[in-house]
């Protein structure tokens, strides 16, 4: 049909695949740069300085996540105390068996027993602690949920009180309930002992190489957070000199093995944290105290803080929680570290304040309403 | 001329299989294996696969390297319960780990290194006999020792790190794991543990070596392949009687940047710069621990490691509300 067009093809040979490939990279080039232009880079960071200038200490971040705000926040609540009236009755004259919030107010009182529902037990209610009898059976402390409220109550006190300067340590956010429990009996989070990983293994062999979550997917021990938050011991692995007198295996000498435990509570903390090491460090000289941010006296207090918090609170009520609530190795009770709180977050709800409405919760003695 | 850009070798010549040189030291009466031709392995070398010579070097060698694979092996599945799928799933986490440091140099018990000092000494006993295997065969054949020692070099570093060191720090526990991962925690815990090893001059010599070689390899490689065109891959023709393709190549580089190596002196830089990267990184690992514990401190008593000023500028680093967009 187009015999012309045939015979002017044989009689005119044109290399037609090499403009076509030319101008095909060249024209998807231009199309992807118009486009990154025109619409913006998909897949833009920023980073916060946490260092000297030029030294790269940075803690980078997508954009994109940045623009969304913790969900978690969406879920708090304002519920202003009231404010006590002279000679008003307090909970504690009203009430059966009140050893926590007896210098309470009936509102506030029963204001925090709502709140602390919300906070914990949505779904399950007053119930939850109290059982399903009548209001006059609430004194009583049948059920192991209340007794650990009380002592959780007690906790949340003492965090707001005596660990300030962890918490807060930017600005006043204090904790409460639902700092840890997100609407959740237990919160998410919780660690439990995981023993010895490997079979047919002993000693270092047998604490480490396994896909863990707490050793955030990575083959370093997996007894880092029982032994640095729960027994205490010494995180840093550095000479001080350049030049030491010491063997491995003597006493007090830190390992190879021990700078890999380490390694394991930092991975830990960044991935809690959701930071990098030079949120903290100056990574040319980790243990280097002259040279570390802010943030490394901040987090230094928050490791005490769960030290306390573990030996004090958490392991204690090994003895009234039931079996299902028990570590599924060493039949331990549920014990908290960062990530318990942070979820991630440089800061817990992204630095929310959420003791404002909360006086009770912040002091162990009378609270303050600013009268 | 397109012929000479291809990532494989395309001109694969096939004749009766080479036997190789069988005039004294009875070299063909231990050559196993009928030779036969893969066009596949002719892409990327010699399209001839065997004969080989093993000898009593190659097959304790053999042996016991295979020994020690199967016992790291064997313990990566029993700690995994003898589950193949944990495994598979758990393979580069898993390692045989060496002793906990309480056992010093004493032997310990099987589950806690024992098997890991088994495996080494299995391992020593395969890599020295390659060794002399490499030695011998060249020996045989003739030639220098220069691939020989080159192996030493590896050697070297491989004692440093899983005997050498140990002794001097009087535990096995110091020994690297066998594993995937586990051997990049333990470098990793290696240079946290002593200050940061950056700052270790030999670290920082092995590097240089370590990248020149990369640089010399793709310089060499390039300029060769450049040349083949005239004939520049037939090496020994060119060093004997130097054609086209040689001068063409050194031409370009003394244009280029002023100096050319030789066709014979561009293999002694390859050399000893290869060489140089384990020798190196071997006095530095020895070193570390034994004569030096905290290389950043080090680093700052002789001066390369610059103190701050003081003056950390916290005022410009910006805050977490700001980050987050909830000022």
């Amino acid at each position: 049909m187009f015999k012309w067009f045939d015979k002017w093809t044989r009689e005119n040979p044109v290399d037609i695949e090499r403009p076509a490939i030319l101008v095909g990279v060249a024209g998807a080039a231009v199309l992807a740069a118009v486009s990154v232009v025109a619409l913006g880079q998909p897949f833009k960071t920023d980073s916060l300085q946490t260092g000297p200038r030029g030294n790269g200490m940075s803690v980078p971040e997508f954009v994109s996540d940045l623009a969304v705000p913790d969900p978690a926040i969406a879920e708090l609540f304002d519920d202003p105390p009231y404010v006590p009236e002279e000679g008003e009755e307090l909970a504690g004259d009203i009430y059966q068996n009140v050893q926590v919030l007896g210098e309470l107010t009936d509102a506030n009182f029963n204001r925090l027993m709502a709140a602390m529902t919300r906070w914990v037990a949505p779904e399950q209610g007053c119930a939850y602690c109290h059982g399903d009898g009548d209001l006059e059976t609430y004194g009583e402390d049948n059920l192991y949920t209340k007794v650990v409220a009380r002592r959780m109550i007690e906790m949340t006190r003492n965090i707001n009180e005596n660990w300030d300067g962890h918490v807060n340590a930017n600005k006043t956010v204090g904790v409460t309930c639902m700092t840890c429990h997100r609407g959740q009996n237990v919160p998410s989070d919780i660690w439990f002992k995981m023993g010895e990983v490997n079979m047919a293994a002993a000693g270092w062999s047998a604490v480490q190489n396994r896909v863990t979550p707490l050793t955030s997917y990575t083959s370093l021990p997996t007894d880092a957070l029982e032994k640095y938050l729960l027994d205490g011991d010494l995180i840093g692995v550095h000479d001080l000199e350049s030049r030491v007198a010491a063997r491995p295996g003597d006493e007090g000498v830190p390992t190879i093995q021990d700078a890999e435990r380490t390694y394991a509570l930092m991975n830990y903390v960044a991935n809690s944290l959701g930071v990098n090491c030079t949120f903290c460090h100056n990574t040319r000289a980790f243990y280097d105290g002259g040279q570390v941010t802010p943030q490394w006296a901040t987090e230094s207090l928050g490791i005490q803080m769960v030290l306390e918090l573990n030996n004090d609170y958490l392991v204690p009520l090994a003895e009234v929680l039931p079996e299902d609530r028990l570590g599924p190795v060493a039949g331990d009770a549920p014990k908290a570290a960062c990530r318990t709180c942070h979820k991630g977050y440089q800061q817990p709800l992204q630095g929310t304040n959420v003791i404002a409405d909360w006086p009770e919760l912040a002091t162990s003695e009378a609270p303050d309403y600013g009268q | 001329m397109t012929e000479y850009q291809n990532i494989f070798t395309q001109v694969q010549v096939e004749g009766p299989a080479e036997w190789g040189m069988d005039n004294e030291n009875d070299l063909a009466s231990e050559r196993i294996v009928t030779p036969g031709f893969s066009r596949l392995v002719g892409w990327v070398g010699n399209a001839q696969l065997g004969p080989i010579y093993l000898g009593w070097t190659g097959m304790i060698s053999l042996a016991t390297g295979a020994l020690a694979i199967f016992i790291i092996g064997l313990n990566m599945l029993a700690q995994v319960g003898w589950s193949i799928p944990e495994f598979l799933r758990q393979g580069f986490w898993l390692a045989l780990e060496p002793p906990s440091p309480e056992y010093g140099l004493t032997i310990p018990p099987l589950n806690d290194g024992g098997w890991y000092i088994i495996a080494s000494l299995f391992l020593l006993v395969a890599v020295c006999t390659w060794w002399l295997r490499t030695y011998l065969l060249a020996e045989q054949h003739k030639m220098g020792k220069h691939v020989a020692w080159a192996f030493a070099s590896a050697i070297w570093l491989f004692l440093v790190l899983g005997l050498f060191r140990p002794i001097l720090m009087g535990s096995w526990s110091e020994a690297v794991p066998y594993g995937i991962f586990p051997h990049l925690d333990w470098t990793t815990a290696f240079s946290i543990r002593y200050g940061n090893l950056y700052y270790n001059p030999f670290h920082g010599l092995s590097i240089v070596f370590l990248y020149g070689s990369v640089l010399l390899f793709a310089m060499h490689g390039a300029t060769i392949l450049a040349v083949s065109r005239f004939g520049g891959d037939r090496e020994l023709e060119q060093i004997v009687d130097r054609g086209t393709a040689s001068e063409r190549a050194a031409l370009f580089w003394r244009w280029t940047m002023g100096f050319n190596a030789t066709m014979e002196g561009i293999h002694r830089w390859a050399w000893w710069f290869a060489v140089l990267t384990p020798i190196t990184g071997g006095i530095g690992i020895l070193l570390t621990g034994t004569v030096v514990d905290n290389w950043f401190i080090w680093a700052q008593e002789h001066h390369f490691a610059p103190m701050y000023d003081g003056s950390y500028g916290y005022e410009a680093y910006g805050t977490y509300e700001a980050f987050i967009g909830r000022e």
